[in-house]
């Protein structure tokens, strides 16, 4: 079995900002990651980030990924594609399926930092092709150039449907329109501004009832919702599209949590069920740590500095104490607070004081 | 209604400028699907690859046969699950695409060209 | 309103501008109406003209008597949200940041559109398209266009 003192599950920019953190603590630390690159949600993203300049605001997604993965450019860091961990138990042991083969590995610590999936939408149809989540239309046009289609309808005004209808635009797409059962655009108004100059209508209140195709999609037809969402009657309007863009939130990926049994909770501000941590982002499980958007659906940026805490009070708790433990704590707690003061930051905390932790 | 280009790597769902990035499309990767020779590039996922065929149907729903297309692109839904190579469910979201792979939809009725 | 179009009403757009004589001098124009957790736009004047402070929520603020429309902020600004204005001889001018294909190319005529992505009546001019390094693939798009558009234009749409 191979053993070491940290595992990170996930290589997004939580995970890889642990990983530094642990490594400059003096830890052997292996980071298993799902996919064939680092960089987990980063590396789709082709805007420039929001954020403040110790987060690398005004960096696009794509080089903040490039920064952190270099940082750890020599270290020893030992990192596994393509890895999937499929199994977390209370002896700090994990299970990896790689190359069709599973494998063990012990550690002293683990760091879940396995980031978040994205949630569905019910209607009529919805399993036609043509119908993707929005991760997946950013992997096929900003990872391989692929265009999921040539017309497209996006679903969900928060910043995610906002960002990637930009992205549409910008790698040749017609977007049709937006829509939005709420009565408001969730997302930033500056996105929401971008994208209405390019002739894209943002149509609230309405939401989609069903996907009309043979074999795969070619039109939507949309509903008007009244205050209460519910649907007004004869208000149906047909929207032809040969791609439809589904962006409705994220939910934590809880799996290897739940499956290890640790302390859960659901937090709808935080997007699903949660680990209760604590003030050191240790779970319930003794030695295994979570951070980024498994612990509440928040920022890349949040996730850095979130990550980089897991790394440095996993190595303390192991006996590796960082060279600048001190100094690295405050800063980063104080980088945190000011992440989530102003009223973007409200739904997160008031979700995090559900888990016990306070930014008022 | 939108036309699929079929033959060949359907350069029609490629993206030849991007403003903010550039795809190397340097090396060509022949695949089979269902017995029908396509090409993709290298460090394009299986599923990538399909999509630029103009491929919409990966699999069928278990119970009710309905189409099923790629979705997620992360491993997490499973309606990309192919054959690849003869091993059974196969995410081709997340596999990457080698010369002349052998990619097969399992559900659907499997064409074989001899 | 903007909460559900993300289109800014005339009052708030004509919030942002200086009065019209300051505008003899190039200007940044900050249309970023609600408080979110970001400050590029601050960090990266070198001017200090546009003011956030310590809590990154904060809705910028400029100094029109410190801005000299340098453009810095224009391609730093993840929304962007900036643009430099000023009027010279009848006609309003404008920087805009544009990160579509293909880029405009000086000498060119373009729709002009408005907030609302509708076209202009009139057209605008390409007077230049900078591309650096330092804009990070965002380009800056010197346009023209007759200055009673000045409240109105917002971007270039299609070359004519
Ligand atoms: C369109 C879009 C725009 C965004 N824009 C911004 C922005 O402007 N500014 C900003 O700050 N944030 C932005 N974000 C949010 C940001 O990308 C996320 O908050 C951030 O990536 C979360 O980091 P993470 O490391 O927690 O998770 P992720 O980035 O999701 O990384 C998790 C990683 O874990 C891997 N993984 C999951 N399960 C397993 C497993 N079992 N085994 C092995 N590996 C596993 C995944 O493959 C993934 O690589 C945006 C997000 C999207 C989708
Ligand atoms: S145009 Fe130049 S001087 Fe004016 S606010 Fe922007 S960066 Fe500062
Ligand atoms: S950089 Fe742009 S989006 Fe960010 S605060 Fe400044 S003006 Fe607003
Ligand atoms: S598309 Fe969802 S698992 Fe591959």
């Amino acid at each position: 079995m191979i053993e070491k003192d940290l595992v990170v599950i996930g290589g997004g920019p939580a995970g890889l900002s642990a990983c530094k953190v642990a490594l400059d603590a003096g830890m052997k630390v292996a980071v298993f990651e799902r996919s064939f690159l680092l960089g987990g949600q980063l590396v789709k993203q082709t805007h420039k980030f929001f954020g403040s300049e110790s987060q690398y605001a005004r960096t696009r997604g794509i080089d903040i990924a490039k920064i952190l993965i270099d940082e750890l450019d020599n270290t020893d860091l030992e990192v596994f594609l393509n890895a999937t961990v499929v199994g977390l138990y209370k002896d700090n042991v994990i299970t990896v399926y790689q190359d069709n083969k599973y494998f063990k590995v012990k550690a002293k610590a683990i760091i879940i930092a396995t980031g978040a999936s994205e949630k569905f939408l019910a209607f009529e149809n919805n399993d036609l092709p043509g119908i993707y989540g929005a991760g997946a239309v950013q992997t096929l046009m900003n990872i391989h150039g692929v265009l999921p289609g040539k017309e497209v309808v996006m679903v969900g005004s928060g910043n995610i449907g906002l960002i990637v209808s930009y992205q549409l635009i910008q790698a040749g797409v017609k977007v049709k329109a937006l829509i939005e059962a709420a009565g408001k655009i969730g997302g930033y108004q500056v996105h929401a501004s971008k994208l209405r100059r390019l002739g894209v209508d943002i149509i609230t209140n309405t939401t989609v009832k069903r996907a009309v195709g043979d074999g795969k999609i070619e039109k939507i037809v949309t509903v008007k919702l009244d205050d209460s969402w519910n649907e007004i009657e004869g208000s149906e309007q047909e929207i032809s599209c040969d791609a439809l863009c589904i962006s409705v939130g994220l939910s934590p990926m809880h799996m290897l949590l739940s499956m290890a049994e640790a302390n859960m909770t659901y937090v709808g501000e935080l997007g699903g069920l949660v680990p209760i941590k604590s003030c050191d982002y240790e779970t319930s499980l003794a030695h295994v740590y979570a951070c980024g958007d498994v612990t509440g659906i928040e920022e890349a940026s949040s996730a850095m500095v979130e990550g980089k805490i897991a790394g440095l009070m996993a190595a303390k708790h192991a006996g590796f104490i960082h060279p600048d433990y001190e100094a690295l704590e405050n800063e980063l707690n104080n980088q945190l607070c000011v992440l989530r003061q102003g009223p973007c930051g409200e739904k997160i905390r008031c979700g995090l004081k559900k888990v016990g932790e306070v930014y008022d | 209604m939108i036309k699929y280009v079929l033959e060949e790597s359907g350069e029609d769902m490629r993206i030849d400028e991007h403003p903010i990035l550039t795809f190397a499309k340097d090396k060509k990767i022949r695949f089979t699907f269902n017995g029908k020779e396509m090409f993709g590039y290298l460090g394009d996922t299986i599923a990538a690859a399909l999509v630029d065929n103009g491929i919409m149907e990966f699999s069928k729903s278990v119970i009710h046969e309905r189409p099923r297309g790629f979705y997620c692109a992360i491993g997490n839904c499973g309606s990309c699950n192919m054959t690849v190579n003869g091993v059974e469910n196969v995410k081709t979201c997340l596999t990457l695409l080698e010369e002349n792979m052998v990619v097969e939809n399992e559900l659907s009725e499997v064409i074989i060209n001899d | 309103m903007i909460e559900k179009t993300g289109v800014a009403t005339i009052e708030m757009i004509k919030s942002k501008f200086p009065k019209k004589e300051v505008l003899t001098r190039p200007k940044a124009i900050i249309e970023c109406y609600t408080e979110i957790p970001c400050n590029p736009c601050s960090t990266s004047c070198p001017f200090d003209a546009i003011y956030i402070g310590k809590d990154i929520n904060q809705i910028p603020r400029i100094d029109f008597d410190k801005c000299t429309g340098c453009s810095s902020c224009i391609s730093a600004c993840p929304g962007l949200a900036i643009m430099v204005a000023m009027i010279k001889d009848g006609k309003a001018y404008f920087k805009i940041p544009y990160e579509l294909l293909p880029l405009p190319v000086r000498g060119e005529k373009w729709t002009a559109l408005n907030r609302y992505g509708r076209v202009l009546d009139k057209p605008c001019f390409i007077e230049n398209v900078m591309v650096t390094k330092k804009n990070d693939k965002t380009a800056i798009v010197t346009v023209s266009i007759e200055q009673p558009y000045l409240y109105e234009f917002v971007t270039v749409g299609k070359k004519l």
